[in-house]
Formats: C-alpha cells, structure tokens, sequence
C-alpha cells in the first residue's frame, strides 16, 4: 500500500515534515496529473457534494492538479480507463450486476482503490434493506465495498466533512503517509453500529465522558447521560463516526502536536 | 517532559474581586472567558453550567460574562462540553467559540480538529480552548457517597468542593469538611486509570490550582492563540502574574503529580495490554519517553 501510494505521487513519502508549497508545484508541472475516477454505487451522492463545499481549493484541484477520467456526470466516456486512484461512493448492491462488475472492473484499472463515505466503508443506512421494494424489489444486500474487493483506503462519515476531504487531498499530493495511516488502518472497520461505542469503549473500561461521540454523531442518536453516551439505535445509520471519533479508539497524538505546534 | 509543551508557566489570579469571591482558585478560566467575550475574542463558550440537580453540572454556551460566572467553580463530576460544541455552533449559530475542558476533552476536541471524519465545519471555529488540570473525574454516584454517606451531609448543604492537600474538602456554610484522597480510591471512573494527561498538554492556555498558593492558579500557555490571548488578559489589567513558585509546594509539586498520574497510567496501560483489552496509547516498552502522551 505504502509503495504503492508512493509510485503513485512520483515522490518518496515525506513522514517529517510537509513537502514544500514548491516541490509540490514541481512534480505537477513534471508528472502527469494523477488520474482520478470516481465510482457511484448505492449512496446518495452526498459525499462527492461534501468534495465540492471545498470551493476555495476545488478550481484549482481540478484544473491543475488532478485529471478526472471516469464517472458519471463528470466525465464523458463509457468505457473505464486505467486510473491512478478512484473513488467508491456507495455501497454494492449483490444483486445488481452492473455495480458488482464496475466495482470489480474499478479495481482492476484503478492502484488506489478509496471506500470514500461511510455507504462504501461501512456500509451506512444501505445496511438497513431488506429489498421487496419498487422498482427493483430483489435488490436486497448491500455491503460494504471492502466484502467484495481489496480497498486501500476508507473515509468514514455521512458525509465526511469537506475539511477531512481536504486534507486526505493535501496527504495524497503531499505524499504525508502518518496524516493516511488512520484511513489505511480504517478500512478494516466495516461493521460499523453506534453500540460500538458501549461494546468497544464502556465495556472495555475506556469512556472518560467527555461527549465527543455525541458531538460527532450526524444523526443525533447519541446524546449523554450521566457522563456515558446513551444510544437511540432507531436514529444510527452504521456510519462509524462516532467510534471513529473517539478518543479513546485511536490516538494521533503526533500528528496533533504537529498540528498545533507543539 | 511531564508537564507538557509549553511557551511559559506563571501564578496568577483575575483581578475581578467578584471572581476572586466565586472562583475555584484564581478565577483564570472565568476571567479569561470575559475578557475573550469582550474583546469579541469568541462569541460565546462552552462552559459546564448549573444542571436541574445540585451538583450534577451540564454543559452550556455562555453568551455573557454573567453567564460565564454562573458557570464558576470546579464541579468534580461529568460535564460533556465536547457534545455542546456542535450546539454552539449550529444552533446558537457562533463562530468563534471558547471552551474549558479537561484533559480527556482537549483530546477529544484535538483529534476532531485533526482529523475531523463526520463534523463538518466546527474544527475551525474552537477559537479558545482552556484546559484545566484534572487527575481523575467521579461519576456522580460517587460525590453523592463522599458527601452523604462519609461526610454525613447532604449535596444541599454544599457550597464548594475542592481537591488539594491530599484531601477531597467540601465547604458548607459554617463548617470544613473532609476526607482523605484515600477514602475516594476506587470510586473515580475507570477510563481515567489509563490518561497520560494531568495538566491538559494539548489546549491552549492549561490552568489548575497545584503549584500555586491560595486563592492563585498555575498557568501554562502552550499555543500561539493561549500566548496571544493570555498576554492580551494580563496587559489589560484582568488577570495579575507573579513568578511561578520553583519549589517544593510549586514546580516541583506538580511535576511530582504529573509523574505520579503517568506513571500509574502507564502500569494501567501495561497491565491491561498484557490482558489483551485494548488501549489506544502505547505500551512502556513501545516508546521512547514512558511517560509521553501517545
């Protein structure tokens, strides 16, 4: 995966510090503009909109630093090209044949393959059908992309912010491998249930009460009562944030010193 | 390094003698809250206010310094302010916001700035963010315990508590009480047994009692925002400074309770790595410093 991100960018990764404002620009003009597809599976789109609220960075990434050559709406080809990276969006209905061969297709022609939302990492709200619905009522099972093909990459959230979009672009351009590690590591994490807080966190004698899994959750099913996070599963979509989020299931502590300068 | 990065460590106290009154210590958190609303330096905190119980905080956005100041005081049980963060933001509709948290907190504060997956636009807007020194947190079961049944009165009766010279006091009208720390082992929250953190090594401005006299608090600025912020506090006559106490009741008292915290944490963290349970942190043997927060 590493040397494969590294091939990729065309530069060794830089775990130290950040490549330079310059060095960047130098390996845009020098190297190909990465190709990027994007895949739309079973998900509402809300991603790829959380992608565009980054207006300030978002003409200059796809006119000068990327080249988009695969999806729908936004590039105008049939057939799949070889791509540097592609974005999954969706989870993969087993019962549809054109999403299982495209997804499978996506991983033949891209070297990066990102579960980009929580739909294609976890699964998300699509976990709930049970199919017998119009128009296609043997549409049943949906599942996590990383059930059916190797994923190198996930980004949880329903949507994830624009700002974690943001950022995993500037580490990719960049080539900052420690900012990845967490969504290399992440994509193992496909069943994803607001319970996971209790199973993972409480249980494990870890919750400090702090409240940034309540704070985290995009669909208010957790809230805090006496300094543990109560769940209303009738609300949980299986998104994952509100584990991902916590700070006591992972801890980047180095990143976040850097972060503040300290 | 047990106390943390940090720019500059003083004592000091707001000058407000209305503060000094309802204060815990030195009054630095309220004091530097007002002064930040003020100066429209944020546009309202999260600060952890009176709940419907005596006590039992909850987490609330102060829009005024009265409200900051209602908020006043150390309450030694949970208060979620992280949650109430997306609150202020969304619903009270602020964009710079301020906010006092503990160390477990910061945590949680500064890893969604970093790697904010499902919260959207608020990693930018934490405009202050002012860590207390904590060295464990009780469920509320466990103050009702200590006051009730081991002091034999009732939350009503309670007009301050407070932690320090080895002892958990609380303060009624017209009595001191007290029990020793020992008698509280075993009733703090069993997620604190495994933090790093005893004086908020990731906020901004960090402020606690120990190392300083009474009625003082210790303050470390850390960030470039605390520095600013806190200079900003002390020039403009709200807060006064004196040198930090090196000695035994000062520097060296806190480093000793820093090292003290980590190095209990780090047999915690030990112990239940070698049981298999998870832990986020690393174990002694994986890094350098044993005593470092990662």
């Amino acid at each position: 995966m590493l040397a494969k991100i590294k091939q990729f960018l065309g530069m060794e990764a830089k775990p130290e510090e950040l490549a330079s404002k310059e060095e960047v620009e130098k390996v845009a003009e020098e190297k190909a503009k990465p190709r990027i597809g994007y895949v739309h599976l079973s998900g509402c789109t809300g991603d790829i909109m959380s992608l565009s609220e980054n207006y300030d960075i978002l003409a200059e990434l796809l006119t000068n630093m990327v080249d988009i050559v695969y999806g729908q709406t936004l590039a105008d080809v049939w057939d799949m090209p070889e791509m540097d990276l592609v974005l999954v969006e969706g989870s993969v209905c087993l019962q549809d044949e054109h999403s299982v061969k495209e997804l499978m297709e996506a991983r033949e022609k891209a070297g990066l393959v990102v579960a980009f939302g929580s739909c294609a990492a976890t699964g998300c709200f699509t976990r709930y059908s049970r199919g017998g619905q119009q128009a296609r009522p043997d549409h049943e099972s949906f599942v996590p992309i990383a059930d059916l093909i190797k994923v190198d990459c996930a980004i949880p959230g329903c949507p994830p912010s624009p700002e974690i979009i943001a950022k995993t672009v500037v580490a990719v351009i960049n080539g900052d491998m420690d900012y990845l590690q967490p969504m290399i590591d992440l994509v193992g994490f496909t069943e994803a249930f607001g319970s996971d807080l209790q199973y993972k966190v409480v249980n494990q004698a870890l919750c400090i009460g702090c409240g940034t899994c309540a704070m985290a959750c995009q669909t208010r099913a957790l809230t805090m009562t006496s300094g543990r996070p109560e769940f209303n599963s009738a609300r949980c979509v299986n998104c994952g944030v509100c584990y991902t989020q916590c700070p006591r299931s992972w801890w980047p502590a180095d990143r976040i010193k850097q972060d503040l300068g300290l | 390094m047990v106390l943390g990065t940090y720019k500059e460590v003083v004592t000091a106290r707001s000058t407000d003698k209305e503060i000094q009154k309802i204060a815990q210590d030195g009054g630095i958190v309220s004091a530097l809250f007002c002064y930040a609303l003020d100066e429209k330096i944020i546009d309202g905190a999260v600060v952890a206010g009176p709940g419907k119980d005596l006590w039992k905080p909850e987490p609330m956005v102060a829009m005024s310094s009265d409200e900051i100041l209602a908020a006043a005081g150390t309450k030694y049980t949970f208060s979620p302010n992280v949650w109430m963060l997306k609150k202020a933001v969304r619903q009270y509709g602020l964009e710079k916001v301020g906010t006092v948290a503990i160390p477990c907190q910061t945590m949680g504060i500064r890893k969604m700035q970093s790697y904010p997956f499902g919260v959207r636009f608020l990693a930018d807007k934490i405009a202050l963010l002012t860590g207390i020194f904590c060295m464990e947190n009780f469920p509320f079961a466990s103050l009702e315990t200590f006051i009730t049944s081991k002091m034999g009165i009732t939350p009503e009766l309670v007009e301050k508590m407070d932690i320090g010279k080895g002892k958990f006091w609380v303060h009624t009208a017209d009595e001191t009480l007290s029990i020793p720390l020992k008698e509280t082992h075993g009733y703090e929250q069993s997620g604190c047994k495994v933090c790093l953190d005893y004086v908020s090594e990731l906020s901004d401005v960090a402020t606690g009692s120990v190392g300083s006299g009474d009625g003082w608090s210790t303050v470390f600025t850390r960030t470039d925002v605390g520095e600013t912020v806190f200079k900003a506090a002390v020039e403009a006559g709200v807060i006064e400074t004196k040198a930090v106490d090196e000695g035994k009741f000062g520097m060296e008292m806190l480093k000793k309770l820093s090292t003290q915290k980590k190095e209990k944490a780090m047999k915690e963290i030990d112990r239940r790595k070698a049981m298999g349970l998870p832990v986020p942190y690393k174990g002694s043997s994986e890094k350098e410093d044993p005593l470092a927060n990662v």
